[in-house]
């Protein structure tokens, strides 16, 4: 049944921008990305909005609804009440561009710090071998689509404009995970984690694990495991002294 | 304003965001769960401390009852048959917990425990108290430096809990035998619900899930350990159950023996 659901939407752009309330109708089984197409297709032709797959595997369409952060193509109407009034608003932690557009560089500058898979030294590509139980757990965190909504819900840089320089967020903290639990990687990105990637400000708080389209346990797998690992290296002097004594680097 | 967006952040004085006026634009009632936690772990906090500060009715003479916040009791100040390991030490002053070898630890286990750290962040200390909810502070550091660099050492309180929920198992143990031999009775299933939550509260932790095998690169070099890993992190999952059960058997258990010992009610026997 069709109805005429109340859209507030912020427009503007990097000198200006407000709330406009707007009217769009809404039929049953549609998503709020739906209802933003229909408002661009017949009241604002020139509403700036990201989006591509309208899937939920692409990422793009990264917003907030009601003050929280959710993918458009993902949030279906039917959860809210019919004279409800919904807010989408771009998302705050990043620089907006336009309306609903947000310039999310940062997160690839926190990519580009991390460094790639590194192999052993002498094994050539095709001559990997790893046990399937080796490499699963890293698998949980290659479902990521880069939406970037746990970048955006984090309090850490969310909060705090000055921690951009020294924190690289859960996404880019959980390729940190993922790289250091890879059974052939052999960089060392314990002290890393620590002192460039910013694992110390993250305060295991979950949020990014709340607002993960994918379901990835950011924190209970990636971020707690890699605070563990941490404190193997600088907290831990029995560990330590065991690594010392037996001449090991972690099994 | 500041730079123009798409100038890099990193490089940006101040970024141009969009609409930061508000605290938040959350319309649900995100303030409840932080209240809740908030008002649930004040009365643990303020029933623990009175209780474990009153020195009476923590022995259930009869049923060889012993109360959790009073275990071990090892002073002369413990009152008799309460002391499972005996009296190594003297007369302890009024303001010592007679249980003060174990509590601190388990305070410091369940302050630095990843679930609580949420909990306490989240409701008491408000970074953030809910998420996509701006919290209050200027400036903040995280986990970075003193004191909050400490929480480190989650492990090692981790190591003396197991320690110490093995002194529980025993109490637990014992109390099946009363002044009349064996028997059981209401408090016997109270005490043994408190210990096997106890048990699954100390091996959910994330550290015990870490030491068993999380910390490994490979698991098919280590098979026992994988399979350890494989049932902690089934139990990880429920950690934050856990610990709020804990709390609620812990409270429950001193209750009951409290109330058994001090005459209150009788326990209710099922055997002998």
């Amino acid at each position: 049944m069709a109805y005429p659901a109340k859209l507030r939407v912020w427009r503007g752009d990097t000198t200006s921008g407000e709330l406009q309330d707007f009217e769009v109708e809404a039929n049953e089984g549609e998503v709020v990305l739906d209802l933003i197409h229909r408002l661009q297709a017949t009241q604002t032709p020139d509403l700036a909005v990201r989006w591509n797959c309208k899937a939920g595997k692409c990422g793009s369409c990264s917003a907030e609804v009601n003050g929280r952060p959710r993918l458009l193509c993902m949030t279906r109407m039917s959860i809210f009440d019919e004279d409800e009034v919904i807010t989408v608003t771009p998302m705050r932690t990043f620089p907006v561009i336009r309306d609903l557009v947000t310039d999310v560089s940062y997160n690839y500058e926190k990519a580009r710090e991390i460094p790639s898979f590194t192999p052993p030294e002498g094994l050539e590509p095709g001559e990997y071998r790893m046990q399937q139980v080796d490499v699963e757990r890293s698998q949980e965190f290659r479902k990521c689509i880069e939406c970037f909504l746990c970048q955006d819900t984090c309090h850490v840089i969310r909060d705090h404009e000055e921690n951009k320089q020294s924190f690289a967020g859960p996404r880019y903290l959980m390729r940190v995970a993922e790289l250091e639990m890879h059974p052939l990687d052999v960089a060392d990105r314990v002290g890393d984690a620590q002192d460039v990637h910013g694992l110390g400000y993250c305060n295991i708080t979950k949020c990014c694990t709340e607002v993960c389209p994918e379901g990835i346990h950011i924190t209970d797998n990636a971020l707690i495991p890699m605070k563990e690992r941490v404190a193997d290296r600088r907290y831990d002097p029995i560990v330590w002294l065991g690594n010392k004594i037996f001449k090991r680097d972690g099994a | 304003m500041a730079s123009p967006a798409g100038t890099s952040p990193t490089d940006s004085p101040a970024p141009v965001r969009a609409n930061t006026a508000p605290r938040t634009r959350r319309t649900d009632r995100w303030w409840l769960p932080p209240l809740l936690t908030t008002l649930g772990l004040a009365t643990f906090v303020i029933y623990a401390t009175v209780r474990s500060f009153m020195r009476t009715d923590y022995w259930a003479a009869e049923h060889h009852y012993l109360t959790p916040f009073y275990s071990p009791c090892l002073s002369d100040s413990c009152v008799a048959g309460s002391s499972h390991f005996g009296t190594p030490i003297g007369e302890l002053p009024v303001f010592i917990p007679l249980a003060f070898l174990s509590l601190p630890f388990l305070l410091g286990f369940r302050l630095t425990c990843y679930y609580y750290r949420k909990a306490y962040y989240r409701s008491i200390w408000m970074a953030p108290p809910a998420c996509a909810v701006g919290e209050p502070h200027e400036r903040y550091t995280g986990e970075t430096r003193l004191p909050l660099i400490l929480q480190n050492v989650h492990r090692y309180f981790f190591y003396v809990a197991l320690v110490i929920t093995l002194i529980n198992t025993y109490d637990a143990i014992l109390a099946f035998g009363g002044e009349n031999g064996f028997g059981i009775g209401l408090g016997n299933v109270v005490l043994l619900l408190n210990v096997v939550l106890l048990w699954c509260y100390t091996l959910s932790c994330h550290s015990c899930r870490h030491v068993t095998g999380g910390r490994l690169k490979h698991f098919s070099r280590n098979p026992v350990r994988y399979r350890l890993w494989t049932q902690v992190s089934k139990l990880n999952t429920r950690h934050m159950e856990f610990a709020w059960l804990t709390l609620g058997t812990l409270v429950l258990t001193d209750l009951y023996v409290w109330l058994v010992s001090s005459g209150a009610i009788a326990d209710l026997r099922f055997i002998n």
